[in-house]
């Protein structure tokens, strides 16, 4: 797996993936997606990177533990939960407020806050395992 | 065609079994995969199938308009598929740490939680 | 009468609780003094009781209710009659004496602060138990006299007589009480009725119902194993194994005389019919001979107050048995006499075993002199146990005659049991109050002392209050008696107790006289007595306490074989049993209900389709038959794709991406780890095996087939589908419906599924990073800085055969380290003081320990490892056991 073609190129496919990843998370609320799928995509991105690159690699930039990505995905999708509590509205109702910048009209909600928690759970945990698992691969 | 969907999902059940029965932890794991796909593709059914109709309202509708895929057993799938990916992970890792720390991987010979000659409970208070 | 309400009494069972739980902060900063300061509670309650007298002498009672389950018709509530009064006033007042006790008793003890908690909580318990009106409450506390009974004759836990004497009571009294909770419940399905105190007018219309002889038998069953009468009788000798203030409450006002309390306050609704007369009277009877005979066979003081404990609670029950008004009254008497006298002369065998050491009758004498308080107050609660006038005991006595007093032929029986009980009895007495202060002194491993003012205080309170009682008899009558025995009897019951010359002219008189010449004449031969019964005893080789430990331990082996018969340990059949359940689960039920689907026609699928579950079915069938690693994956992969295909195809596109993407890293994830698991060529099962779980997942997969065509011919109810897709876009704001349900409508679900992933990463990175043996073993990953270390030190295990020399040589390395550093540490310590030097060897061996043990779990394969190890562990523990030693 690790030829040199799959080295060279691999830093752009994961790349594009993150990036999709994150198109995808973000349009799931209307078309097919969600934090899940990109989640998912953003996951395979990295353990794509990991065995092209190596894990050491990977963790020197992510910066970040991924699991500790996933905590505080789960961290921030409580807290869009407890949003809603500001609004003396049951837990984890959703909250809505649209900003007008120049035409477009964007929608920012604490269901997408809750969504992109979702996303780095995935993303976190189960690059986490790859990574964790990879490594064990190096390892021995 | 639900029904040859049906009869699907009993094929993935048979071929899960059939492998869950198998005394190699390999074979076991193999078993579990399928099963989660037939338990899916089971709910998937149960709650009818429609032809290439997303749930999805179109741009600048209010509300969808039959016929449209049911879209609750979708969403529970959902979650069911990643979290049936977080679980045959724990148990491919437990079954290689196990094969592992024992060198077994026959379940015949994994024996320490209940061994073959359990001492006997002592008789006394 | 209606009843005056008062919500405080609810409160007298709760104080307790609330004492018992500041008992041991009260212990931490008090010491010694706790006893006196916790004693202040139940003092209170005694106090606040008192007030009630006047109110209850003149026949009212007091009642309260607080709501608790009110579908059922369940209250909280309590109240307070002649009969609950009495018992809350002796629960109350012996209790203070013994918290002041015990204060003394169990100075310095470690464990004293929790002992004081677990006798405040059983007083609780006691006073919630006489004063519960809805019998569900008087189950509940029944139940917590039980287990904090539990606790405190299991006090001592060390020691295996304690454990065992314990875990009878439980079993006995606890097992009771479940007959009481029958009994409880059957009787408010009759009678629809919660409460005690609206029950007593119901007698006549239960006993004509066909259920009402069930209903005795369980509650007759509860008071008999919880009042110790035969064959129940065993357990509560052995709960001597208490300690003595114990011992004096459970035995004197509390637990065993709930029984007696259960069957007076039932008597009104349960009594005044054969089945209740004879049972109460025949097993009274055995109890009373029983105890009294086993009594003299005793030598051990706190041994005979305990057996002469159950033939008092035998003669209770006789007395409740025959149920005439004179009769209840007597029982009244004899209930108040005995808890007053009982409870001095436990606290006398304290008293004698803390000031001199020994328990033993046959070894103590002539301390008259010595402790010449502890012998008045024992003299005194005698002379009330053996009935001699002016004590309280006396009118106990006679009234018990008096109400047997008629030329019958049972009559006559009955009064035989009681003169030949009370003679034996009053035997008991009188060697605890003689015995050990009279005649010869002889020596004790303490030189005897008079107890202190906490230990004397009580017996003399007793004392005065048993003889009081007897002297101001009318006056004790018209308050106690009198309302207790009509709260008993249901009736008006007259006070004709009183002093006058003319009660000793009657001839029932006479009867007291002949109990106290037969107890004059075995006390007389009292030594010879002993050891005749002594000779009988073991002349048994069976008796109820062996026949508690058959039954307990054969309820041990029943359970080892039931367990051995399921929990066989061998996966297969596990999984066998579980898949025969589901094929039977799925298709028996449409077979006897006769809904079979029927045979459908040929799915109209298009060819697309069609190709799709083909490839699903090439992908299944390949898995079956892969014989190496990479064909099972790349096998799994196409029918993981498959199923996402068909996802696509039938409308559910987030659905086939999802799928899509677990498949690749299933694959991905599978060819990191397959490399390191080894795949059998073959499958490794016999020929008849592979028959038999082709068949099962064949049986299975046709039944969940048949299930899911039978599901689909029944409408489907898509009103909550039909709720989302209409109302997605305008309150959601989402036009994906399937994402708005994961995040918006049932976004409680969501979250709680990303924690459940999230809690499997972090079990799988457990799995992965912890290692048995590496000096990287911890709980949780290992910090950032520590990390690159691991990765090095993974990467030198190359293979495996390497791997085993270095943790060989690692092996023999620690082995020798321990080794000198135990020595080090022996040469070290042996000029310290033996304090430190036990816990310096302490963390020797338990460092040792531990690296020995990773060691041998990392590589059980070689055999010379854990040799190595055992001895170094062995070697630490010896040198440790000598260190301790000096």
């Amino acid at each position: 797996m690790n030829t040199i073609i799959f080295r060279t190129i691999a830093p752009f496919l994961v790349a594009i993936m993150v990036v999709f990843s994150v198109f995808v998370l973000l349009r799931g609320h209307n078309e097919p997606g969600g934090g899940f799928i990109g989640g998912l995509i953003a996951a395979s991105a990295i353990a794509i990177y990991g065995i092209a690159a190596g894990v050491s690699e990977v963790r020197k930039a992510l910066k970040i533990d991924p699991l500790a990505i996933a905590g505080f995905g789960l961290f921030i999708a409580g807290l869009a939960g407890l949003l809603s509590l500001g609004a003396e509205a049951p837990f984890l109702t959703g909250l809505w407020t649209y900003f007008e910048i120049g035409n477009a009209k964007v929608a920012l909600s604490s269901v997408l806050i809750f969504d992109i928690g979702v996303y780095l759970v995935v993303l976190g945990t189960i690059s986490a395992i790859a990574l964790a698992l990879e490594e064990n691969e190096e390892g021995e | 065609m639900e029904f040859a969907l049906a009869a699907l999902v009993g094929l993935f059940f048979a071929t899960a079994i059939y492998l869950l029965l198998s005394k190699a932890v390999i074979r076991m794991l193999l078993g579990i995969a399928i099963l989660g796909n037939a338990v899916n593709l089971l709910i998937f059914t149960a709650g009818r199938l429609t032809r290439e109709i997303p749930p999805i309202v179109p741009q600048g509708q209010k509300q969808l308009i039959e016929p449209f895929a049911n879209p609750l057993p979708q969403a529970l799938i959902l979650t069911a598929i990643v979290i049936g990916f977080a679980l045959f992970t724990f148990l491919l890792v437990l079954g290689y740490r196990a094969y592992q720390e024992l060198d077994a991987d026959d379940t015949d010979t994994m024996r320490i939680a209940e061994p073959e000659n359990a001492p006997r409970p002592p008789l006394s208070y | 009468m209606a009843p005056s309400l008062d919500f405080t009494i609810a409160l007298i069972p709760i104080a307790p609780f609330l004492a018992a739980f500041l008992a041991p902060w009260v212990h931490k900063f008090t010491g010694q003094y706790a006893g006196w300061i916790l004693a202040i509670i139940p003092a209170s309650v005694f106090v606040y009781l008192l007030n009630f007298i006047q109110l209850i002498a003149s026949g009212s009672f007091v009642s309260t209710a607080l709501e608790w389950v009110p579908s059922y018709g369940l209250n909280f509530s309590f109240f307070l009659d002649g009969l609950s009064l009495t018992f809350a006033l002796l629960i109350s007042g012996i209790g203070t004496i013994i918290v002041i006790y015990s204060g003394k008793y169990l100075k310095g003890h470690k464990h004293q602060g929790r002992f004081l908690a677990f006798i405040l909580m059983f007083m609780g318990s006691m006073l919630g138990l006489v004063l519960a009106d809805n019998m569900v409450v008087l189950f509940i506390f029944w139940e917590l006299t039980s287990i904090t009974s539990f606790l405190l004759i299991g006090f001592d836990h060390a020691r295996q007589a304690s454990r065992r004497a314990a875990i009878q009571a439980l079993v006995v009294t606890g097992g009771g009480g479940l007959a009481l909770l029958v009994g409880v419940i059957l009787l408010q399905q009759v009678l629809g009725v919660w409460e005690l105190s609206a029950l007593r007018n119901y007698g006549q219309i239960l006993q004509e119902q066909a259920i009402f002889p069930v209903i005795l038998i369980l509650f007759i069953l509860a008071a008999f194993t919880k009042s110790a009468q035969f064959p129940f009788h065993f357990w509560l000798p052995n709960a001597m194994e208490a300690p003595t203030p114990v011992s004096a409450f459970l035995h004197s006002a509390t637990m065993v005389k709930a029984g007696v309390y259960l069957l007076a306050r039932m008597n009104p609704v349960l009594g005044a019919n054969e089945i209740w007369t004879i049972t109460l009277v025949a097993f009274g009877s055995i109890t009373l001979l029983w105890g009294a005979t086993w009594a003299l066979r005793q030598s051990d003081m706190k041994q005979m107050l305990a057996q002469t404990t159950v033939a008092s609670l035998g003669l209770l029950v006789i007395l409740i048995g025959i149920g005439t008004d004179i009769a209840i009254a007597a029982m009244v008497i004899y209930l108040i006499a005995h808890a007053l006298y009982k409870a001095t002369l436990f606290l006398v065998a304290g008293i004698i075993d803390h000031g001199t050491g020994t328990r033993e009758i046959t070894e103590l004498g002539g301390m008259m002199k010595l402790m010449p308080l502890t012998f008045i107050v024992a003299a005194v609660a005698a002379i009330s146990m053996a009935g001699f006038p002016p004590a309280v005991g006396f009118f106990a006595k006679e009234e018990m005659y008096l109400a047997l007093a008629q030329m019958e032929w049972h009559t006559i029986a009955v009064l035989i049991v009681l003169i030949l009980g009370n003679a034996m009895m009053l035997v008991v007495g009188a060697a605890i109050a003689i015995k050990p202060f009279f005649g010869g002194l002889k020596a004790t491993s303490i030189k005897p002392h008079d107890g202190s003012l906490a230990l004397i205080i009580g017996p003399v309170i007793f004392g005065v209050a048993a003889l009081s009682a007897g002297v101001f008899v009318k006056e004790f009558g018209d308050i106690f008696i009198s309302p207790t025995a009509s709260a008993i009897y249901n009736l008006e019951v007259e006070n004709h107790l009183k002093w006058y010359l003319g009660m000793f002219l009657k001839p029932i008189i006479l009867l007291s006289v002949l109990t106290w010449v037969i107890g004059g004449l075995l006390f007389w031969k009292f030594d010879e007595v002993r050891k005749i019964l002594r000779r009988v005893d073991e002349s048994f080789k069976w008796d109820f306490d062996i026949g508690f430990d058959w039954l307990m331990f054969g309820l041990i082996r029943f359970a080892d074989k039931v367990t051995r018969i399921w929990h066989h340990g061998r996966l297969e059949i596990y999984m066998i049993v579980v898949f025969i359940s589901l094929g039977v689960a799925s298709i028996l039920p449409l077979i006897l209900t006769n809904s079979l689907p029927p045979v459908p026609d040929m799915p109209d699928l298009t060819f697309y389709e069609w190709g799709v579950f083909v490839m699903a079915v090439a992908g299944l069938v390949s898995v079956l038959l892969a014989k190496t690693r990479l064909v099972a994956i790349v096998s799994l992969g196409i029918q993981g794709f498959a199923v996402a295909l068909i996802f696509l195809l039938f409308g559910a596109p987030d659905l086939a991406f999802t799928q899509f993407m677990v498949e690749t890293l299933t694959v991905v994830i599978l060819a990191l780890v397959m490399t390191r698991l080894y795949l059998d060529k073959r499958d490794r099962r016999r020929f008849e095996d592979i028959l038999r779980d082709g068949g099962l997942a064949v049986i299975c997969g046709v039944g969940l087939m048949v299930l899911l065509m039978a599901v689909l011919q029944t409408p489907i109810d898509l009103r909550l589908s039909e709720f989302f897709a209409a109302t997605s876009v305008p309150i959601a704001h989402g036009h994906n419906i399937v994402n708005v349900i994961l995040v918006d409508y049932r976004g409680l679900d969501t979250f709680g599924e990303i924690a459940v992933v999230m809690a499997a990463g972090v079990s799988i990175l457990a799995l992965i990073r912890i290692r048995a043996g590496g000096p990287q073993t911890g709980i949780g990953a290992p910090k950032k800085s520590a990390r690159k270390n691991i990765t090095r030190k993974t990467t030198t295990r190359k293979k495996p055969a390497v791997k085993k020399q270095v943790s060989k040589a690692v092996a023999a390395k620690v082995a020798t380290k321990v080794a000198v550093r135990a020595k080090a540490v022996e040469k070290n310590v042996s000029q310290k003081s033996a304090k430190t030097k036990a816990a310096s060897k302490a963390k020797v061996v338990s460092k040792t320990k531990t690296v020995s043990k990773a060691k041998v779990a990392s590589k059980p394969k070689t055999a010379s490892k854990p040799k190595v190890a055992g001895k170094v562990k062995t070697k630490g523990k010896t040198k440790a056991k000598k260190g301790v030693a000096k």
